[in-house]
């Protein structure tokens, strides 16, 4: 799994931060997106699949494969 | 975009009960996914209900919800235009976005999960207060109202003892019909008033609260962002924060307690509560106008060309059930995930409080669940009645018992 994240569309919605921490984190200046771990684990794969697929300005993309 | 019923249709729709999407919704989706309408002003307008179409144009950072062209539609009765008038910030998309980080700081998970035990404590205090005064209750009155405006009080800095006429002021500012031009004039000039005293009282003695802090940034950043953009921000702040999560607590419980085998779901496995708040906002039929953009060079949408000029209605609720994006949309399913509903926006216009209103409706949710395990509707659903002629859709009354 490959994730990767558009700073310049991050809205600071933080529901990636909420749903996966390990993964995501949000800046403290401004609530934009910072990438954690790039390459998570498979135990993290419904986490950043719904932080993806819920998040408002579409600025996570996963590539599932390994 | 033609008019096939050879009568405009007026917006916003009626419908049938106050929990229940309008029936107009459906066909529009189906036939006619952009559609022309007229608002209460009598201009002309165009809405989006499919949810595609409505996601793509919130992302389009090129069109905001300024409508002070001279060309735009006017959307309320009055004549300023409420919130959406010439009163709110006119930033262009790059202000804007430096604008958005600098405030977006305060809502980030994090520090909204560090209000949680204080909002939690609130949201204990008002249930409390609301069985000391004994079953029925109004729930809406009792606790959505009250809650909110305590948590952006708390926020901003503001005394317990102003919140009622933060409450007033809130109301006016998002009139669409409800108050007149003289009250909500009346209303913007005593609630500027009473701003400028509280950020000058702020910078002489500054706080742990976002007013002081923005006040610290506004110095730092030596006119990058001016005083009076930090005023409309913290009136954008209340109103944002205010009647939209209020009206929304209300129907959230409403909508779980009107087939009471949801709310038995939820108090069998509590681990719901998150996904039920999701589904709620996504199931909102009632959400209010709608989110307005102004389409400022001509695009194309579902292959329709939509002409500079054009004031369009994003309505989000209608996109909600959408059956292209949502299977069984117009069920009510509190295990649905993911649920990338539309309730907050989409694109970088976004709601910046997503993750404060997602707080406080999952606290509020947490709190009823463990106090009132008991608590039902103690009217039937066709009784409850919607709030008229506001921006931001509610119900008038949750009327409960225990």
């Amino acid at each position: 799994m490959n994730i990767a994240v558009d700073q310049d569309k991050c809205c600071g919605a933080g529901q990636c931060a909420l749903l996966a921490p390990e993964v995501f984190d949000q800046g403290e200046d401004d609530g934009i997106v910072i990438l954690l771990n790039p390459s998570p684990a498979e135990r993290f794969r419904a986490a950043v699949r719904e932080a993806a697929d819920v998040c408002p300005a579409s600025a996570i993309t996963v590539d599932l494969r390994p | 975009m033609s008019d096939t019923s050879g009568q405009t249709p007026h917006y916003p729709f009626s419908p049938p009960g106050a929990l229940e999407p309008p029936q107009e919704w459906a066909p529009l989706r189906e036939g006619c996914p952009v559609a022309s309408i007229r608002l209460a002003s009598g201009d002309e307008s165009v809405l989006l209900t499919r949810y595609a179409d409505v996601r793509q144009l919130l992302s389009d950072p090129r069109f905001t919800h300024h409508l002070d062209s001279a060309d735009a539609a006017n959307i309320t009765a009055n004549e300023s235009g409420g919130v959406f008038g010439s009163g709110g910030t006119n930033m262009g998309a790059d202000t804007h976005r430096q604008w958005r980080q600098l405030i977006g700081k305060a809502f980030t998970a994090k520090r909204v999960s560090a209000m949680q035990p204080g909002i939690e404590a609130m949201a204990e205090h008002l249930v409390d207060e609301m069985i000391k005064q004994g079953s029925p209750a109004d729930l809406a009155g009792a606790l959505g109202f009250p809650l909110p405006v305590w948590v952006i009080c708390d926020l901003l800095g503001v005394p317990d003892s102003d919140r009622d006429r933060f409450s007033y002021w809130s109301d006016t500012m998002l009139s669409l019909t409800r108050f007149t031009q003289v009250e909500i004039d009346a209303a913007q000039a005593e609630f500027d008033d009473y701003l400028r005293a509280h950020v000058a009282a702020k910078r002489a003695t500054p706080g742990d609260d976002l007013i002081s802090e923005l006040i610290s940034l506004v110095g730092a950043l030596d006119g990058r962002m001016t005083e009076e953009i930090m005023m409309l921000t913290a009136k954008g702040l209340l109103v944002a924060g205010h009647e939209t999560t209020s009206n929304m607590i209300g129907k959230m419980v409403a909508m779980l307690l009107a087939d009471r085998g949801r709310w038995e779901q939820l108090l069998a496995d509590r681990s719901l509560i998150r996904l039920a708040v999701e589904e709620s906002l996504r199931y909102d039929a009632n959400p209010g106008f709608g989110i307005p953009r102004y389409i400022s060079e001509e695009i194309q949408v579902d292959d329709i060309t939509v002409p500079a000029g054009t004031t369009v209605v994003c309505n989000l609720a209608a996109a909600n059930r959408d059956e292209r994006q949502f299977d069984h949309a117009a069920d009510m399913d509190l295990t649905r995930s993911p649920n990338p509903h539309l309730a907050f926006g989409a694109g970088p216009y976004a709601c910046l409080g997503q993750a404060l209103a997602r707080t406080e409706l999952q606290t509020v949710l947490k709190v009823l669940l463990d106090r009132l395990p008991t608590l039902e509707l103690a009217v039937p659903v066709a009784d409850l009645a919607r709030r008229e002629g506001l921006i931001v859709g509610g119900l008038r009354q949750v009327p409960v018992r225990w």
